[in-house]
């Protein structure tokens, strides 16, 4: 195989690693945000909560980071593209990402009660709503967006981004991953809290889960009707070049081809079922690492299922079709994927490694903080 | 059909990264510097066992962390934006300019936000010099991501590594050591993240005197006023040092942003004489200077380090500029009937015989008629290029003042560091109440100096994004008026309300003083984060 196609295939893969590990170490830090008013009812059980994740948050939101520049790096023309398609969708998830910091950085420095609940509700926001952006693009992209290119790389939109945010489809893809989110940051809360934190929050945990599975499965039945796209023609080797060189057809059903033509992928939407069905009756019966864990199995299905469904798709166009973004026409040179994977190889293996120290350093129970005690969030 | 984005909107989106960029950049330079501080004050913990310098170090940690949150919530905005506001621009040059950016993630802003965690919570469960460790790497992880983001920054100064490729319509990253060998980008790293030395050094020595001032903790503010005061004179001689080798490198690279950075007009071919303008009021309409004063043999050794290298004024570029344009227009017609038809080799071969002049033909696009370079003709020609070759003069009355201001506030400070580094080595500060008051009142000269010299390097690279390749105007995403204005308004209150929330704590805690910060951990020594809870909380490993 040509070195430029197996890079292409190798990032669509870390493309995925990525969005799997935001969806998971950035959901359950939202998830904690989003459950926060519920699962502590006064001020130390809250910030107990914020403890739990409080030594963490910051190194995971540099998933969300890293994973700006990567798709930046090397997949220029997706990120150009998506992020511009999505303006208000996007401007909305960044606000509350930038809102989260703020609030856990200083909720807690100021004793007032109603400063220290205003916080809280822009908890609730900013785990909620970036969390259903998040969800709802992805059932967008799913549904294909509406936009071409100009023959100078410049896109064209012409759909407006109510009906993005606003479909059917999209609203369930975002409601999926908020539950995965309240599931994987219950999970946590559990882990870590102390009653009655930590029992408030196996309760919505595993509730979140069984919606979960209710909404992925009904997801998967409107997937099997809805038009998909199909790559008729289009060299993987070709250069990045999005305005021209594909041929790509829109048939009904056909995000469905890949699992007929290898029916082996079937295991990937069993996986993510089997992990939030096994995940919520281990939060049930009070094993929240086991259930730490097949709430991130599940997370890997669903979006497993997602990438088995759409590939070589990244982001088709349902304006143009053929102006689709695919792994073959939206990466970057062969040159810069050489040094993004030299990068890679040598920088992510030492950040797991010192992550994993980071975590055993704080590992333990989380107590309600002292009230004079202003290390703690 | 392609369009040209509606200029509003460009206006709009320059404005929004602008805004945002500063507002960013108050906090990334007090984080810069204030982490190297840190790790000295603790250093000296470690080394001499006083859990002074310990208190010190978790004081001002306290005040590095409020700083630290909105450094990094409002950096994830600049991560954003190239694709939310400037696709064009992403498309573009995200091959080569992206890769510095996803670097930066990977080996320094996750170093700095991992161990940051365990800086604030971790005093109490590792050892010391495990700690002093974890400090170190903050401090080396927040000035490796100035590095790499300034790699990316000097590709837009001086594009190097790159190669536009006619296939896909972008530069394509080519050479890794060009891009990261710079000039430019090596330059402004050490120039900025001294920058961040000197902001830090102000912020820890103008508290300390309030303290002093205000017979709080004198312990811990004379040891702090001394570190900061030496580290102070240092970096400010540093940062003038590099600002002037900036100046020696742009000189070549952009010769147009130093002719406006100094107001020349007009070539000065006595050259060893030739003033160097000390005020001047530019006009950039009437191409002169309405009024100006000069001192003259300065300007020639100061920018070149010579006494005979020519500086160009701004009308010689302008005129150096039209061919560029000529050419520039028959590049970009080429490159688009190529792009029509790719077997066209003729098209291929007219674009590469004028490829390095493409960026021109993008800035003449504006001025063509219907905005179509093949009808610029015979009959509009010479019109075309002389709009086109003005248009390559940035805003030279911002460029010159934002340059000026950024230099006296240098020299400035470098002034109070000298007297407070001075009188704390003889033991005198206190008996100087005036040099007290004055640096209390100079913290925000620093932040002043730190966003003049972004408005110089970025308002003197316009009207490009990329220098001399992609103008400004082609780069943003072709949004609506009403998108670029909810965002605005939603950018202008979220940040309102940050920075008031922002000057609340930092005054609330910086008034409370060390003392008052700390009595949490006094009380119950062995817990730190876990005060009160001691049966979950690790035996502590740290001198006490």
């Amino acid at each position: 195989m040509d070195l430029y196609i197996g890079l292409k295939l190798l990032w669509w893969v870390l493309l995925g690693v990525l969005l799997m590990g935001l969806a998971i170490m950035v959901g359950m830090d939202m998830g904690v945000g989003t459950l926060l008013r519920f699962v502590g009812k006064n001020d130390g059980e809250r910030r107990q909560a914020l403890n739990v994740v409080g030594p963490h948050w910051d190194g995971n939101q540099v998933w969300f980071i890293l994973g700006g520049g990567a798709i930046f790096a090397a997949w220029p023309t997706l990120y150009a593209t998506s992020f511009s398609v999505f303006y208000i969708v996007m401007i909305l998830l960044l606000f509350s990402m930038i809102l989260r910091p703020v609030a856990f950085e200083y909720r807690s420095k100021v004793a007032a009660s109603k400063w220290r609940d205003s916080w809280d509700w822009v908890f609730l926001i900013s785990g909620f709503l970036p969390m259903f952006v998040y969800g709802a693009a992805i059932g967008n992209i799913l549904e294909g967006v509406g936009f071409h290119f100009g023959w100078d790389g410049q896109y064209y939109q012409t759909e407006s981004f109510i009906w993005y945010l606003l479909n059917p489809f999209a609203i369930l893809s975002g409601l999926l991953a908020v539950s995965m989110s309240v599931y994987q940051g219950g999970a946590m809360l559990m882990l870590r809290g102390t009653d009655p934190v930590a029992s408030r929050a196996r309760n919505y945990a595993s509730t979140a889960g069984i919606i979960a599975i209710a909404l992925f499965i009904i997801g998967g039945f409107m997937i099997s009707g809805m038009t998909g796209y199909s790559l008729i023609s289009g060299d993987p080797g070709m250069p990045a070049n999005a305005v021209s060189g594909q041929v790509v057809h829109a048939v009904s059903g056909a995000w469905l081809d890949n699992y007929a033509a290898q029916p082996i992928l079937w295991i990937v939407p069993l996986l993510a079922i089997a992990g939030m069905l096994f995940g919520a009756l281990m939060l049930r019966a009070n094993k929240p690492i086991l259930g730490w864990w097949l709430g991130a199995i599940a997370w890997i299905g669903i979006l497993g299922t997602v990438a088995a469904s759409m590939f070589p798709f990244l982001m088709p166009s349902s304006e143009n079709l053929n102006q689709s973004l695919t792994v073959w026409n939206a990466s970057g040179s062969r040159y810069n994927l050489i040094w993004m994977t030299i990068f890679t190889a040598i920088f992510v293996p030492t950040i797991l490694a010192y992550t994993t120290w980071c975590f055993r350093v704080m590992r333990g129970k989380v107590n309600p903080p002292n009230p004079a005690d202003d290390h703690a969030y | 059909m392609d369009m040209l984005i509606n200029p509003t909107v460009v206006e709009l989106s320059r404005l929004q990264f602008a805004l945002t960029a500063l507002y960013h950049f108050l906090f990334v330079p007090l984080t810069l510097g204030l982490t190297f501080l840190l790790a000295t004050m603790e250093s000296v913990y470690v080394i001499t066992g006083k859990p002074i310098y310990k208190e010190m170090t978790q004081f001002w940690g306290k005040l590095f962390a409020i700083n630290f949150a909105l450094g990094v919530a409002t950096g994830l905005t600049m991560e954003f934006e190239f694709g939310t506001n400037w696709s064009m621009y992403s498309h573009f040059v995200g091959d080569i300019f992206g890769t510095p950016l996803a670097i930066e993630g990977l080996m320094a802003f996750f170093m700095e936000s991992t161990f940051v965690g365990i800086m604030f919570f971790g005093w109490d469960r590792i050892s010391a010099k495990a700690h002093l460790v974890v400090t170190y790497l903050v401090a080396l992880g927040s000035n490796l991501s100035a590095l790499w983001i300034l790699i990316a920054n000097g590709f837009m100064q001086d594009p190097r590594g790159g190669t536009f490729d006619p296939n896909t319509m972008r530069l394509e990253f080519s050479s890794f050591v060009q891009l990261i060998f710079n000039e430019d980008a090596q330059a402004k790293f050490v120039h900025t993240s001294i920058a961040g030395f000197v902001t830090g050094s102000m912020f820890v020595m103008g508290i300390s005197a309030f303290y002093l001032l205000t017979n709080k903790r004198k312990d811990i503010a004379l040891r702090s006023f001394r570190i900061a005061a030496v580290f102070g004179v240092i970096s400010t001689i540093g940062v003038v040092t590099l600002g002037d080798a900036l100046g020696f490198i742009d000189a070549k690279a952009q010769p147009m942003k130093v002719a406006a950075m100094e107001a020349i007009w007009n070539t000065d071919y006595n050259t060893a004489s030739a003033p160097w303008n000390l005020i001047a009021f530019p006009d950039k309409a009437a191409g002169k200077n309405l009024f100006e004063i000069g001192v003259p043999y300065v300007l020639t050794p100061l920018l070149t380090h010579s006494e005979d290298t020519v500086i160009p004024g701004i009308h010689q570029l302008v005129d150096e500029a039209k061919p560029k344009v000529v050419n520039g227009i028959k590049a970009m017609v080429a490159l688009k009937e190529y792009n029509h038809d790719h077997s066209n080799v003729q098209a291929l071969a007219t674009f590469k015989q004028y490829q390095t002049d493409m960026g021109y033909g993008f800035l003449a696009m504006q001025y063509a008629p219907d905005q179509d370079l093949k009808k610029v003709d015979a009959s509009n020609l010479a019109s075309v290029v002389d709009k086109t070759a003005h248009e390559t003069v940035p805003n030279v009355w911002v460029e010159f003042w934002a340059f000026r201001i950024m230099v006296a506030f240098g020299f400035i400070m470098l002034a109070i560091f000298a007297f407070a580094a001075y009188f704390s080595l003889k033991n005198e500060v206190e008996k100087h109440p005036l040099l007290l008051k004055v640096a209390l009142w100079s913290i925000p000269l620093p932040w002043f100096a730190c966003e003049f010299g972004w408005i110089t390097a970025e308002n003197g690279r316009q009207p490009w994004t990329v220098y001399n390749m992609l103008p400004t105007f082609v780069s943003a995403s072709s949004h609506s008026v009403g998108y670029m204005i909810f965002s605005l308004i939603g950018f202008v209150l979220l940040y309102s309300s940050f920075i008031a929330a922002e000057m609340y704590l930092m005054f609330k805690y910086a008034r409370l003083g060390p003392q008052a910060s700390h009595h949490g951990h006094d009380q119950a020594p062995a817990g730190g984060g876990m005060a009160g809870q001691p049966a979950f909380a690790k035996p502590s490993l740290a001198k006490k």
